[in-house]
């Protein structure tokens, strides 16, 4: 049997000629310290990347990528066709590791220094295969084809729209026409099944061949200096002398890994279960607050923070600067100092990143600058507000209520985080302040003047006038009184 | 075709007859990719070709004038004027209709002129709200706070037979020509 199977190998790889290249590919030295647990994630990311390309193309046995049919083909997925719920479960939770894996390795290679000479144009195709990566998570999220998906193109419209002079016909060419209809999903469907996977490939086969004919980065060892001169010699010795073959000296943690990674996949996509779709893309269902994925998330954030005359700027030119610098670094750091230990700033600036990524993420997933849309019919006003107060006070609890403070305004925790919290707003503001503040607003609260009748403004200030903490008088005016008593002797009558 | 077996390059200095053919047939093909890149270009920028010649923008009627009681801003749909045959629900379209008397009125766009995102209208405190980003509109549309730079966009509108026709069919957003028509208002406007 071994014999008869020997010969039909060799009856192929006598016309293929592909068993020589592909042994020496295979058993090609590699440094022996590279057999690590720090180099398994990129034969990770191209691991996930074949799980990708399977799931996707099952996940089109059965999508359909028409705006008015996409929506009920992904409920058919999820309900209807048997384990269609796990493989689109997959290749969700595919794309999130994919994201999470290509940046774990970004941040590996960089800190051991795998940019420099002579790798520069393997860390170039590294940065367009991570932008490549971040398309297919956007335009993934735009076929799963639900209000997320509909507002998310909005807010990239909007995004594309603000290009100087061409950005309105950037937003047509994005969109395929003048509305998110048919033919945005149709090109993003194009875009992510066909164009974007095409050229992944051909990045993928190219990054790797360039790591095969340089050779892997060997560990770096500090005080070991990257010279353009010299380098090659050293990798050399290292590989040809001292080195060991890939297969199996190496391999077989990135085997390991890799099945421990699938795994891990299909693990959260049996327990969490698929993504969506969530509300059907129905423009005219306006009951709906849109976020984006995680790996979006800090930008959601930022795009609230950022104050609104530097939005623009930063949105066009950040982007640019960002990838500019990432393409520019393996040119302008090629030499020197290869290990993390003798780089603080490179370590300081991954941090800083990664930190910086991190508050934004988690700040998106509380939105404290978006107002609770149900807050003001939705919340109750704590017990020990009203409690014990003048039907003025009540009155004005009500307007607070009515007039949708509460959607911007919490009260002990319960209510909108856009505006501070009140509950003990009367001891920051003096009744004079509060009602001009209720009148004219200002610092970002919109002016209520128009809103509010004087009998209500009367009613909201002396009811947040009670918002003090027991025991902690509130704010007051001390020239008020001196002043109020003048002008009542002025003109007696007068009201406060 | 040549049976000539002649195999090995011609010398720099002249030019043989076969490196001209070469030479001509490469010419020739990108003489063929040229006219092929005139239909692949036209087809491409056609999203972008069709709203600059003929235009998106239509006439929608969106309701009778008593459809929209007066005094009260009410959401109201329309199917965008121009559609695909794959478009689905996609081209219904909802904007806010405020009318504020008589044949005076003033219909905004749903979407919030920061990211796009669909506003809310709070009739007690008067207010569009947006769930995004927290912007803010007055009644008027005008920019009450929050991060956009601008009021609601407006759509060009008008009173015909009591019908409430507005100019609509694309997505407004902060760069496009809807947004040049009408323009922002002054943020204190109310």
């Amino acid at each position: 049997m071994r014999i008869m199977i020997g010969k039909i190998g060799e009856w192929f790889d006598h016309r293929l000629q592909l068993a020589a290249p592909i042994r020496e590919a295979a058993e090609h030295p590699v440094p022996r310290n590279t057999a690590s647990w720090f180099y398994v994630f990129g034969s990770a990311a191209l691991t996930v990347f074949l799980l990708q390309l399977v799931t996707g193309i099952l996940l089109a046995l059965i999508y359909v990528p028409s705006a008015g049919e996409a929506w009920s083909s992904l409920q058919a997925l999820n309900h209807q066709v048997a384990l269609g719920w796990f493989i689109r479960a997959m290749h969700g939770w595919g794309s999130n590791f994919m994201v999470a894996i290509v940046l774990i390795h970004m941040v590996q290679v960089f800190l051991f220094g795998a940019h420099k000479f002579p790798r520069e144009l393997t860390w170039v195709i590294g940065v367009f295969l991570l932008l490549m990566t971040l398309g297919m998570a956007f335009s993934g999220q735009v076929l799963r084809f639900d209000q997320d998906a509909y507002w998310g193109l909005g807010i990239g419209a909007s995004i594309a729209s603000r290009v100087p002079i061409i950005g309105p016909f950037v937003v047509k060419l994005m969109l395929g026409g003048p509305i998110i209809a048919g033919s945005t999903l149709s090109r993003f469907f194009a875009l992510h099944v066909f164009v974007i996977p095409g050229l992944l490939i051909a990045f993928v086969g190219l990054h790797l061949l360039m790591v095969l004919k340089l050779g892997i980065n060997e560990w770096p060892m500090p005080g070991r200096i990257v010279k353009r001169a010299t380098y090659e010699r050293e990798y050399h010795a290292l590989t040809r002398q001292e080195g060991a073959p890939f297969v199996p000296y190496a391999i077989w943690k990135d085997l390991f890994f890799a099945g421990f990674i699938i795994l891990a996949i299909a693990a959260c996509a049996y327990y969490f279960g698929p993504f969506g779709p969530t509300g059907q893309p129905d423009p005219t269902i306006i009951q709906t607050a849109p976020k984006p994925d995680y790996f979006f998330l800090w930008l959601y954030a930022l795009l609230s923070l950022l104050p609104p005359s530097m939005e623009t700027p930063f949105l066009l030119i950040g982007p640019a600067v960002a990838i500019l610098a990432l393409i520019l670094l393996p040119f302008l750091s090629g030499e020197g100092e290869k290990s993390w230990k003798r780089r603080p700033i490179a370590v300081l600036t991954v941090l800083l990143i990664a930190i910086i990524l991190g508050t934004f993420t988690r700040l998106a997933q509380f939105a404290p600058w978006s107002p609770q849309m149900n807050a003001w019919s939705g919340d109750p006003v704590p017990d020990r507000f009203v409690h014990g107060t003048t039907a003025l006070e009540r009155q004005g609890a009500l307007v607070f209520q009515v007039k949708q403070c509460r959607n911007c305004h919490s009260l002990v925790e319960t209510g909108g985080k856009r505006g501070p919290s009140l509950d003990a707003v009367a001891v920051r503001l003096t009744q004079d302040q509060l009602i001009r503040q209720v009148i004219q607003g200002g610092g970002n609260m919109p002016a209520y003047g128009n809103n509010l009748s004087p009998a209500e403004t009367t009613a909201i200030v002396a009811f947040l006038e009670t918002l003090h903490p027991a025991g902690q008088a509130p704010a007051h005016d001390a020239s008020r009184e001196i002043v109020l008593r003048d002008s009542s002797q002025k003109a007696p009558g007068t009201q406060q | 075709m040549s049976t000539n077996p002649v195999l090995a390059p011609s010398s720099d200095a002249t030019v043989s007859r076969r490196g001209f053919l070469m030479k001509l047939g490469i010419l020739f093909n990108g003489f063929a990719a040229m006219v092929l890149a005139v239909p692949v270009v036209g087809f491409l920028f056609s999203s972008v070709t069709r709203g600059r010649a003929s235009g998106y923008l239509a006439w929608v009627p969106l309701g009778s004038v008593s459809d929209f009681p007066e005094g009260e801003t009410r959401l109201a749909t329309f199917r965008n004027p121009y559609v695909m045959p794959t478009d689905g629900k996609t081209v219904d379209t909802a904007c806010w209709v405020r009318h504020i008397a008589g044949d005076h009125f003033q219909v905004f766009a749903i979407n919030c002129a920061h990211l796009g995102c669909p506003v809310r209208w709070f009739q007690q405190s008067g207010l569009f709200m947006c769930p995004c980003h927290g912007g803010a509109y007055y009644r008027d549309g005008s920019r009450a706070s929050g991060p956009p730079e601008r009021g609601l966009f407006e759509y060009p509108h008008k009173v015909e037979n009591g019908l409430v026709t507005i100019q609509a069919g694309e997505l407004p957003t902060p760069g496009a020509a809807i947004a040049s028509l009408t323009g922002g208002k002054p943020p204190c406007a109310s």
